[in-house]
């Protein structure tokens, strides 16, 4: 039986409490908006990019522990990364909640991140923790449309 | 906690429950408790052997064939029609449709009762916490013929608000289509008011019985409703079957839903002749296992007997919502004072979500989400609800497991 405490660790309780960069920043240049239907969770990434570079990052929506706070952490890990190690970051981060990769593999460089290694024991709750990121890379690619997890 | 072993009144539920296989289980190691009754029941041996029964020994198509299975099949189905009839008290075999399930009922009027009588302007008035099932039907024929899809308001307990129901009502209104209880807040309609002010501007209703026909008697003589219909599997019988009752005359008027073998009774290219009532509306060969076993399913009800079961039901809903009382920074949603055993409701600071998940871990199975009702979520400004929703076969002490899995929630979340 997976134990609930490596899902809901203190580090992705507390993000969900107090979530960083939930903000709509004036300057940003690209933003796309995400929705999981199971749970109503919704989310919009906001993003500067400039030179290949995300200069900004920010979020707003409503959802549950696990997407609010993957939300929070990704705009932190991403802030000042180019578009090709977004791309990196956003393929190892789905290894990881997936269960492609093990979760004591160091190797990945998501650091904090890989406190989403728990929701691999969940399956139905791999689309919380991936809202965010999927919303964001369609934000990067320009897409228009509401980015569903189903 | 009372002891496993004890009755609770006069009715005995750890002998029910030993009727029930999918009971017996644990999930992560912990007894079941299965609170999702509201999405599904589970199901009786009875139902469960009256599928293989008729898999091992009856398997052959109906209404055709001259040999002796499918004799035993159709004797079968049909005998299972005839309980339906009996059981929401219809007055003949006729008026009881078999159908996929309450969604395909509603679809059916949609398309061949209302459709065909719908105009530019016309309306078709539903509440504001019908299922999805119960708006979407409507809603493409209102597009498709420029009809307007009006909504009964509600108040914030969850009770719909009968006088501005009656001054919804006017000449342009085709049709009420209405819960009798709602899947998401647990309210029962007073249906019998709501389809006699309907009736005396001579507008038809149809009622959605999924969540009323598995705990309370249900008279559809008595409530004088044109069209109602339910779910099979939300009422201890198998997935996949469904009736629609409709009033012999309304259907008579109708025209088929689908075409195909069974609803003709004679085809040439030229012109097909369309068979007598029920059948001129199932085409094509039904479920006919599951609709056996949904006689299966009735039987095993009226043994137990509708009234004994609605009693039990109450008074575990009252004993649930005394012990939520006692929980803080939990609220509930829908509040009626005529409500069936649905308990819907929000943590404080914790999305439902979480509380789904959490539970699930303790063995408890609730619902978490917007229940196919995401107008009612709007309505009560939360983007989901948890919802625990009770059959005759919980316990209380299955209740007190649920709000010590709740207390655990608000620990992990503090």
């Amino acid at each position: 039986m997976p134990d609930l405490r490596e899902l809901y660790q203190e580090v992705i309780l507390d993000h969900y409490k107090r979530p960083r960069n939930c903000r709509r920043p004036a300057d940003a240049n690209l933003h796309a908006d995400g929705f999981n239907p199971l749970c109503g969770d919704k989310v919009t990434i906001f993003m500067r990019l400039e030179d290949g570079i995300i200069r900004d990052i920010a979020f707003e929506g409503s959802g549950c522990a696990i997407s609010t706070a993957s939300a929070s952490m990704m705009t932190e890990s991403l802030k000042g990364k180019s578009e090709a190690e977004v791309a990196q970051i956003f393929s190892h981060f789905h290894d990881l909640v997936t269960g492609k990769t093990a979760s004591d593999n160091d190797n990945s460089g998501l650091g904090k991140l890989e406190v989403f290694a728990g929701v691999r024991e969940y399956p139905v709750r791999v689309k919380c923790a991936t809202l965010a990121w999927h919303t964001m890379r369609a934000a990067l690619a320009g897409v228009k449309d509401t980015v569903a997890t189903e | 906690m009372k002891t496993a072993g004890e009755k609770q009144g006069t009715f005995d539920v750890q002998k029910i429950r030993g009727d029930f296989p999918a009971l017996r289980q644990k999930v992560y190691g912990k007894p079941l408790v299965y609170l999702d009754n509201a999405a599904t029941t589970q199901k009786p041996q009875a139902v469960i052997d009256a599928l293989v029964a008729f898999y091992t020994h009856d398997c052959a198509n109906i209404h055709r064939g001259v040999h002796l299975l499918s004799e035993r099949a159709t004797k079968a189905y049909e005998d299972s029609r005839t309980r339906i009839k009996h059981f929401i008290h219809a007055g003949d075999e006729r008026e009881i449709i078999f159908v996929r399930g309450a969604t395909e009922g509603i679809n059916l009027v949609a398309q061949s009762f209302a459709r065909p009588r719908l105009q530019a302007g016309d309306e078709i008035l539903i509440s504001a916490f019908e299922h999805h099932s119960n708006i979407v039907p409507w809603q493409i024929i209102c597009q498709e013929r420029g009809a307007h899809l009006r909504i009964i308001p509600m108040n914030l307990q969850g009770e719909l608000l009968l006088e501005e129901y009656e001054a919804l009502l006017n000449p342009s209104t085709r049709l009420v289509a209405i819960a009798h209880v709602s899947n998401a807040l647990g309210t029962v309609n007073p249906v019998r008011r709501i389809i006699d002010l309907a009736h005396q501007r001579d507008i038809p209703v149809l009622v959605d019985g999924a969540q009323a026909v598995p705990h309370a008697k249900v008279d559809v003589a008595q409530l004088d409703c044109d069209f109602y219909t339910f779910s099979g599997h939300k009422m201890y019988g198998p997935t996949g079957v469904g009736v629609l009752y409709g009033k012999a005359q309304l259907l008579e008027e109708m025209p088929p839903y689908q075409g195909g073998g069974d609803m003709i009774s004679s085809v040439t290219f030229e012109k097909t002749i369309y068979n007598r009532l029920p059948y001129k509306f199932e085409a094509g060969t039904p479920n006919i296992a599951a609709g056996i076993a949904l006689g299966a399913a009735i039987d095993y009800l009226q043994e137990i007997g509708m009234e004994r079961i609605a009693a039990y039901e109450h008074e575990l809903l009252e004993y649930a919502t005394e012990a939520f009382s006692h929980l803080s920074g939990v609220r509930l949603i829908g509040t009626a004072r005529e409500k069936a055993g649905v308990i819907s409701f929000v943590v404080e600071g914790v999305h439902p979500h979480d509380v789904g998940t959490i539970l699930d871990q303790d063995g408890i199975a609730i619902r978490t989400g917007h229940h196919c009702a995401q107008p009612v979520m709007d309505f009560f400004n939360v983007p989901a609800t948890a919802r625990a929703s009770l059959s005759f076969y919980n316990t209380r002490e299955e209740i007190d497991a649920l709000v010590a899995g709740i207390r655990k929630v608000t620990e992990v979340f503090s």
